[in-house]
């Protein structure tokens, strides 16, 4: 290490820019580099299990994996259950939210708000799960008088909550970015300033706000301990809309309760990385919907 | 770019070295080398692992014991990979497990170091007072969905169990709900609640009046209600406790295990011998079921 120092202590200052953008420019590529290996690296520890294990029973409806069933079915959609409930909690608080934050509050109150939003984000996941867990799901049993409080409901409630910043900052940005003629011009037709948020500012941002509405799914889908904590983890099929006050077992859930037992190279230790291959996926579908929203309102600016 | 490569890996390995050095300060308060004693697994041993640790630790200040928890299994392959000296168990390991350990050249060494009741846990209001195992057993597969089939109020029942990397749900599994007949291909019911802890299930049935959940007899506290279970309908119904664990008469009890990689030495080996030896004064008081000569040889369900 030390010959190493010496050799570029020589007094060359053109290449110590060249050293400079050359480590920013690998830093840059590795990330890139990090995210390919490991992609790699689950595909590697997870794809076995599509041959050892049937079709039939990978995607049947009963997971117990200590006893040769590993039907990620109900997994599957427990994940998707909890996330698509959490974000019809969360699209219709965060976008109002924002739109309140842009364009109806005072600028004094803009100020305070916006950073409490930023403080929300900021809030350990772990802390929110106790909370739920102690607080929210006992009150979710009394109210809907359902058997137990550890439901999907409840896991939705606290994720809505954790991706309700990321909603507000996005959909905010959004209303931001619609220029101000367009609210010059509908308030000289005459509109009042509801119809002019409704019937314009709202409808111009809408590519922004699905954006929001992704990026915010993609933080809830992602989510580990507060679920883990909150929904239950009984792995059933939710079929139908009682299915909401019953508990639920999410893929993240799974994956971090059982991967400290799993002998490693066990069919079950390739089975969770099975499931987060298709964890993985899906994030990535909803991602590349996002970024496809982003194009679209980009075209939108180039057209205007 | 070297420069700064070098620079980072100097940062970073002394940042590592910093962590790896367990804290030197407190070393040198005695003569000698100090000696650690890693002990992982069973989170249902891990409150009496802890005594065990704190009092033989009182008495002999040159050895360093640390416990920690999170399932018999993760503290078996612990011991496997060599990253502990003792792993607790709440149950035995298995066939796999020591198939493993042996392709890892590891003789795995089996000590029971406790006995522990399994209690079934209900909410105080509910009224319920004894089950017999063959009715648990229909509870946790779902055969049985309401209190009032029990004689309780028209409740829906909600099961509760620990997830599946923890002794108990093995044990729980294979002498409760199938009865010790393993060729029987029950299974808990899919709507059971899986918890990742003892608190999880304990929280739970606290505030829970439909829900039945299973524990360690060491981690009841007093404003839970233990149910009196009875071997099948003719047998008296028995509240799990030292004395009835040791007459036999409590059906759900259990050895608990400590494993080392090979034949303990030095100080491990006298930590151990003192654990089944001194130690088990300890287990009492923490509401595990101490070694009596009775149950000093391996017992059979």
């Amino acid at each position: 290490m030390m010959s190493q120092a010496e050799t570029s202590e020589k007094p060359q200052f053109i290449w110590t820019e060249f050293v400079i953008e050359a480590s920013i420019r690998v830093l840059g590529f590795s990330t890139i580099g990090f995210v390919l290996l490991i992609f790699l690296f689950l595909l590697l520890e997870g794809v076995p299990v599509f041959w050892e294990v049937p079709l039939k029973n990978l995607f049947g409806t009963r997971w117990y994996p200590n006893f040769g069933y590993f039907g990620t079915l109900p997994l599957i959609f427990g994940s998707a259950f909890v996330t698509l409930t959490a974000i019809i909690i969360a699209l219709p608080l965060g976008v109002l939210t924002a739109v309140f934050i842009r364009e109806v509050a005072p600028e004094w109150l803009r100020e305070i708000l916006k950073p409490m939003v930023e403080v929300l984000a900021g809030i350990p996941s772990v802390v929110l799960g106790f909370f739920g867990m102690i607080v929210i799901a006992p009150l979710v049993r009394v109210i809907f008088n359902a058997p137990t409080g550890l439901t999907v409901f409840s896991g939705a409630l606290v994720l809505a909550y954790m991706s309700l910043p990321t909603i507000i900052s996005v959909a905010e940005d959004a209303l931001d970015a619609v220029p101000k003629s367009y609210r010059d011009a509908a308030l000289a037709m005459g509109a009042t300033q509801w119809q002019t948020i409704w019937h314009v500012v709202v409808p111009a941002a809408r590519s922004g706000i699905a954006m929001a509405v992704m990026l915010g799914m993609g933080r809830a889908i992602g989510e580990t301990m507060a679920v883990m904590m909150v929904t239950g983890n009984a792995a059933r099929m939710p079929l139908d809309l009682g299915s909401l006050f019953m508990p639920a077992r999410t893929m993240t859930a799974t994956i971090a309760a059982e991967m400290g037992e799993v002998a490693r190279g066990g069919i079950h230790y390739h089975a969770l990385f099975g499931i987060g291959i298709i964890l993985f996926l899906l994030t990535f579908i909803i991602n590349l919907a996002a970024a496809l929203a982003i194009f679209r309102k980009q075209r939108r600016g180039g057209l205007r | 770019m070297i420069r700064i490569a070098s620079a980072l890996l100097g940062l970073s390995m002394a940042v590592l070295l910093a962590a790896c050095i367990p804290q030197p300060s407190s070393s040198k308060l005695h003569d000698g080398p100090r000696r650690t004693i890693e002990n992982k697994g069973s989170d249902t041993l891990v409150n009496l692992a802890l005594a065990w640790a704190e009092i033989y630790m009182e008495r002999h200040p040159d050895v360093r014991i640390s416990v920690t928890g999170g399932g018999s299994g993760t503290g078996i392959a612990a011991m496997i990979n060599g990253t502990v000296s003792i792993a607790n168990a709440s149950r035995e390991m298995t066939p796999v497990e020591i198939a493993a350990a042996r392709a890892n050249g590891v003789e795995p060494e089996e000590y029971v170091v406790a006995r522990d009741a399994i209690a079934v846990i209900v909410n105080s209001s509910n009224p319920v007072d004894g089950l017999t195992l063959q009715q648990i057993s229909d509870i946790y597969t779902g055969k049985i969905t309401n209190w009032r089939e029990l004689g309780g109020e028209d409740r829906p029942i909600v099961l509760l169990s620990r997830e599946s990397n923890s002794g108990t749900y093995i044990y729980f599994l294979e002498h409760v709900i199938r009865q010790g007949e393993s060729r029987r291909d029950l299974l808990f019911s899919p709507d059971t609640l899986l918890m990742p802890s003892s608190e999880g299930i304990t929280t739970e049935v606290r505030q829970n009046p439909n829900a039945i959940g299973y524990d360690g007899l060491g981690y009841v506290t007093p404003d839970l209600k233990v149910i009196a279970v009875a071997k099948d309908s003719q047998s008296p119904f028995v509240l799990p406790s030292v004395r009835t664990v040791n007459d036999g008469s409590y059906p759900v009890a259990r050895p608990l295990y400590m494993y080392t990689a090979g034949k303990p030495v030095g100080h491990v080996e006298h930590f151990l011998t003192w654990v089944r030896g001194d130690g088990q004064r300890l287990t009492s008081r923490l509401g595990f079921v101490p070694l009596s000569n009775a149950s000093e040889s391996g017992e059979s369900e």
